[in-house]
């Protein structure tokens, strides 16, 4: 077959090419690959794409940035060719990454309690000492089962002459394994057939070895099941994705260090029916943040007390508390000696040559060669860019000159080294391959047997084949690594483990209190969002209608809109305009305005990012959509057509919101407060506009009833029961006191009674308020005294306030509701703890 | 040489200005016993009783205490009470200490095995939390170091340097004043002259620690001692091997070496290894703590009763001394 896609692909002398020998020949275990991509037309491939970057928006799958203008959440970038590598190669690597995460493991046992690599030299105190990762507080803790390092990454290159060395050691809390995953999940299905017929390896056995190398070493007691959680920093980390996605894929409950509580030796989580102990913390959060009372006290994101529990060996601590220290590049040079000292073999893997400024003579030699080296901090908590020598000229240069020689033992170099480049597909062409240097982070976790390598990892690769430093940060780009294999390809899959009886977890029993008060907004606020869509899709249809005049019905509806909070308050000096569209636009797209649908959208967003590993794929999706929708509309200047065109749309959404709450979350306690949100929510917009209604002057027209029945989605009912024009007997009765009609506000107000009983039963607590009571005064009032009233023109309409002070009643009760559920049960963001200090 | 003896009452309290729901503390409030040092009886009390309480060391050897409380309180007290005996331990000749450049030199990692008491010595020659190591340091020390100066005659004029160039001032500084902000400022209190001094001889290579305790303060003759007039101190320990104890206590806000007037409680990399009291509250309002220091000697002129047997003195519900940082 020709070759089409090769005729312009660079091949490069100066590095090894991962798809072309020297000679340009293609590597035989790319062959297959290749020729599948030739063979695909132009058309497919794009398809192909466009279902990568579709799933990978739909997903959220996102990077935070935070120097990035257009906020967080960038979304991951992938490319779709995997970084192919042949089993025999990868046998080689695997072994040599599990050593390295051995040795690095002892090192730890070592420098957290006896200490001989410093007493026999093979160690500067400078690297353990001199180093803030070194934390001081736990020095003589032991974590269960003598394991420091549960999880390793390590960032692997390849040089010129095909050899994969140790760029970087990843000993704090690695990220990327939840990228890699959901890489493999979009790339697998890009090319489903090679993936096959390739014989790649799959992963999911790498996460289960996690988990039973996590449950293996969790201190439990008598016949208690693991609790195993995962602590994130919270969503403005820039792997927050992950740290939902691994979560939710693992099945441990996300937490904040908020969500936690230390009562003795022992941690909690703090849940909806009380505190549960906690085994396993697989923490994402930086070691020294997370005990304020003996690690960094100004930290408000962790766990007082934590260390004290680690003391007492009643929690593992992936990783242990102070296994940062490792990721320093100073350790490089230090390391095959260490290997000989604690293993008793030979480090298989080298690292790139490093030269740790500490030592006299290696100070010299940077000082010579200083053009062909890389300078990086030795200690991982200093904030410095690499700088390569070369590229550092005049007065910058004798600066960092001055300043490693005034501190020596916090500098290293090393040798530069060229990566070795990997075929990417090109966005701008048609049909093109790219070369681009590429670098593969591999990842390991602690298993009863020793270390478990993932089979491939997380390739990335530059944005210019120039470039010299691979980040994600810097907007590179991310691969899927595909480890072959020669033999049989496991069909072990996470989304089926096998599970006895008394595994058997039923959901929810875990929920922290953070998740319950956020589910509880989340409900809150797609209902709001709901109906605020309604709101100005009412008053927007009447501005079409009115041909853009400012006729009653647009006046009356606005002035609804104003007092349930949807338009602002009039104030003394705000102009009025002739034309209402500018002002309903406002409240249709301005996030910034109080009451805004745009602004409860973005609450929206706002609670189910945080509780994001809770609601399904699809439920996402959805969410996403709308966000994305809105953003598109800023953009532009939309009519008065694509506004209501908009709320259509958004409205749609909504509906399927509400399809996923019903359907497909399970019934569990957060289930139930976030449909109790919801309830109250409708509860008092369906009290509160029915109550200003009757109440308000301008109410008192013909066309009002009518839009006061489709602001409660009741036309259809309404006209399919009384084929005339709307009275107000039978709308009362239908919005407030008929209890089928789920838009009506004594249906909503019993369902909410229903829930809440059933709650309190179920968490055996009762709850303030009087909401039963002014249920049932509404209940009491006498239709009779609504009949005959002719709405369209009656002035004072005394029986229509005494209603509107019942439905007014109930929704205060709501409120009052809303606020002790709060009290009782959510965890109170604002309330948290502080260091003290006296001399 | 006979020790001599103290009785020393330390004592804090937080009045809360709400409930505090949860409260986690710990506390070094206990003296470590050295080769100069006795203690002949410690403890401590606290009110409200604490939920959860467990005693340790560490990681410099010295006690530690962690107590925990779950239940709501609007104040809190601890009150340590110990007496020590201190021998006399002035170093005989600090000429005879090493050149300063030799020991730091010792000190440098060489890749050979380092003499144990050179490594542990390491602990405290790097940047700590409140000990930032930079090169206007070396340069401040720099005149009391000339070539070959013995380490031990270079610390005593870095110290007189300090007490003669900088003014005490409790209303300069507070617990997190960056030392370079001292250095530039000229003012500060004990805490942060031992920080200074620590900087600088860091800075050149060597090692130092940070030491709290307590300092007998002399009344004005024909004065009472006042109750309450004393407050915890803290100054520097200087490594010099093959003097006495290895270590030589340098005291730079009094421009003296303590011998038997000073009491040591523990000692750290700087004051955040070893802070007295360090916790973590949820709920509290003001959070302000009175601190009240007594240091008697036991052998001499007449002790009032109530410091002999503390446990007839009463809370102190109302007086609240003012707390002062030597």
């Amino acid at each position: 077959m020709a070759r089409t896609l090769l005729t312009i692909y660079p091949n490069s002398p100066r590095r090894y090419d991962e798809m072309l020998t020297a000679k340009g020949d293609v590597r035989p275990h790319w062959e297959p690959f290749l020729n599948h991509l030739d063979g695909l037309a132009p058309e497919e491939m794009r398809r192909r794409l466009d279902f990568a970057e579709q799933r990978i928006q739909e997903n959220g799958v996102t990077y935070n940035v935070y120097a990035d203008p257009n906020g967080a959440d960038r979304p991951w970038a992938l490319d779709p060719l995997p970084l192919i590598i042949p089993p025999d190669e990868w046998a080689e690597v695997s072994a040599a990454v599990a050593q390295r995460a051995t040795v690095l493991n002892a090192m730890l046992a070592d420098l957290y309690g006896e200490q001989t690599l410093l007493a026999e030299g093979l160690l500067p105190p400078a690297l353990v000492y001199g180093q803030h990762g070194y934390l001081w507080p736990c020095r003589g803790v032991k974590p269960p089962g003598g394991v420091w390092l549960h999880n390793y990454a390590v960032d692997l290159a390849r040089s010129p002459n095909g050899r994969w060395w140790v760029i970087a050691d990843r000993t704090q809390a690695p990220s990327g394994a939840g990228y890699a995953l959901e890489n493999r999940l979009v790339v697998s299905r890009v090319f489903p057939e090679m993936f096959r017929d390739l014989r790649v390896q799959h992963i999911a056995d790498f996460f289960r070895d996690q988990l039973d190398g996590l449950s293996a070493l969790a201190p439990v007691e008598g016949d208690e099941q693991p609790h195993m959680v995962l602590l994130t920093p919270g969503p403005y980390n820039e792997t927050y994705f992950e740290h939902a996605y691994l979560a939710r894929y693992l099945g441990f409950p996300l937490v904040e260090g908020q969500d936690l509580t230390v009562r003795g030796d022992t941690v909690y989580l703090k849940t909806l029916r009380g505190l549960k102990r906690v085994h396993v913390i697989l923490r994402r959060q930086d070691d020294a943040y997370c005990d304020p009372l003996e690690l960094r006290g100004e930290s408000a994101l962790g766990i007082p007390g934590l260390v004290n529990v680690a003391r007492a060996g009643r929690v593992v601590i992936a990783n242990a508390l102070g296994s940062g220290l490792l990721a320093s590049g100073a350790l490089m040079g230090f390391l095959p000696a260490i290997c000989r000292h604690l293993l008793g073999e030979e480090l298989a893997m080298p690292s790139v040559a490093t030269w740790w400024c500490g030592e006299k003579p290696a100070l010299e030699f940077v000082k010579k060669n200083f053009d062909d080296l890389v300078i990086k901090p030795a200690y991982p908590t200093q904030m410095m860019d690499p700088v390569f020598g070369n590229e550092l000229k005049g007065e910058a240069r004798a600066d960092l000159l001055r300043r490693i020689e005034a501190r020596p033992h916090a500098y290293v170099a090393q040798e530069m080294i060229n990566l070795s480049q990997a075929p990417t597909w090109s966005r701008a062409h048609e049909r093109r391959l790219l070369a681009r240097p590429v670098g593969l982070r591999a990842y390991a976790v602690t298993t009863p047997d020793g270390y478990s390598v993932m089979p491939g990892g997380l390739a990335r690769v530059t944005t210019g084949a120039s470039t010299r430093i691979i980040s994600m940060q810097r907007g590179g780009a991310s691969k899927d690594a595909w480890v072959l294999t020669n033999g049989p390809v496991s069909q072990f899959s996470m989304l089926k483990p096998s599970v006895g009886v008394r595994d058997l977890v039923r959901a929810g029993a875990n929920l922290s209190s953070r998740v319950v008060e956020n589910l509880f907004w989340l409900g809150r606020y797609s209902e709001r969002f709901d109906d605020s869509a309604r709101m100005l899709r009412v008053a927007l249809s009447r501005v079409v209608i009115g041909g853009g005049q400012k006729t009653n019905v647009v006046v009356a509806a606005m002035e609804l809109a104003r007092h349930l909070g949807v338009l602002p308050e009039l104030g003394e000096d705000t102009e009025i305009r002739e034309g209402s569209e500018h002002e309903l636009l406002e409240a249709i797209y301005d996030p910034e305005q109080p009451g805004s649908l745009a602004g409860n959208i973005r609450s929206l967003m706002w609670s189910a990012t945080h509780v994001r590993e809770r609601l399904s794929l699809d439920h996402w999706h959805s969410l996403n959509r709308l966000q994305r929708d809105q953003q598109a509309a800023l953009k532009v200047h939309p009519t008065l057509t694509e506004a209501i065109a908009f709320l259509d749309r958004v409205l749609g959404v909504s509906s399927s919101l509400t399809g996923f709450a019903m359907d497909n979350m399970t019934r569990d306690d957060g289930w139930r407060f976030l449909i109790i949100g919801r309830r109250l929510e409708r509860l008092s917009f369906l009290a509160m506009s029915v109550a200003h209604f009757l109440r308000m002057p301008s109410t008192r027209g013909p066309g009002s009833l009518e839009w006061l029945l489709e602001l409660s989605d009741s036309i259809i009912t309404y006209r399919s029961r009384y084929s005339r024009q709307p009275e107000l007997l039978p709308v009362v009765d239908l919005l407030v006191f008929d209890d089928s009609n789920p838009h009506g506000v004594v249906f909503q107000a019993s369902v909410l009674g229903r829930y809440l009983e059933r709650m309190a039963r179920e968490l055996g607590a009762d709850f303030e308020g009087d909401l039963g009571g002014a249920l049932e005064r509404l209940r009491s009032f006498d239709l009779a005294r609504l009949e005959n009233i002719q709405f369209d023109s009656a002035r004072d309409c005394v029986h229509c306030e005494a209603l509107a002070d019942l439905l007014q009643g109930l929704n205060d009760a709501a409120d009052q509701l809303s606020a002790s559920l709060g009290m009782r049960y959510f965890t109170h963001v604002g309330d948290v703890s502080r260091q003290t200090m006296a001399v | 040489m006979e020790p001599v003896r103290y009785s020393v009452l330390h004592e804090t309290r937080y009045d809360y200005g709400s409930p505090v729901s949860l409260s986690q503390q710990q506390l070094h409030l206990s003296p470590r016993i050295l080769d100069w040092q006795q203690v002949e009886e410690q403890r401590i009390e606290i009110k409200p009783e604490p939920t959860w309480r467990r005693d340790g060391r560490d990681p410099f050897g010295n006690p530690v205490t962690w107590v925990a409380f779950h239940a709501p309180h609007d104040m809190l007290f601890i009150r340590s009470v110990m007496s020590v005996s201190v021998m006399p331990y002035l170093p005989k000749n600090l000429e005879k200490s090493l050149p300063w450049e030799v020991l730091r030199d010792r000190l440098a990692y060489d890749s050979t095995d380092p003499l144990p008491d050179d490594l542990d010595a390491t602990r405290f020659l790097f940047e700590s939390p409140h000990v930032r190591i930079k090169h206007e340091l070396a340069n401040y020390a720099a005149d009391c170091f000339p070539p070959d100066t013995p380490v031990l005659v270079g610390a005593q004029a870095l110290m007189a340097k300090i007490f003669r160039e900088f003014t005490f001032d409790p209303e300069a500084t507070t617990v997190s004043t960056p030392v370079l902000e001292v250095l530039e400022n000229k003012r500060g209190v004990c805490q942060d002259f031992a920080h200074l001094m620590i900087a600088c001889l860091r800075a050149l290579g060597l090692s130092a620690r940070y030491v709290s305790g307590y300092l007998l303060t002399r009344p004005p003759p024909g004065k009472p001692r006042l109750i309450g007039a004393d407050a915890s101190h803290a100054w520097v320990s200087v490594y010099a091997p093959g003097s006495e104890n290895d270590w030589v206590d340098f005291d730079p806000t009094n421009n003296l070496l303590p011998n038997t007037e000073h009491i040591t409680l523990a000692f750290g990399r700087d004051f955040s290894d070893i802070s007295p009291l360090r916790g973590i509250i949820l709920g509290g309002g003001g959070t302000e703590p009175d601190v009240a220091v007594t240091v008697i000697p036991l052998d001499e002129e007449e002790i009032p009763s109530e410091l002999l047997d503390p446990k007839a003195a009463a809370l102190p519900d109302s007086a609240k001394p003012a707390a002062d940082k030597k």
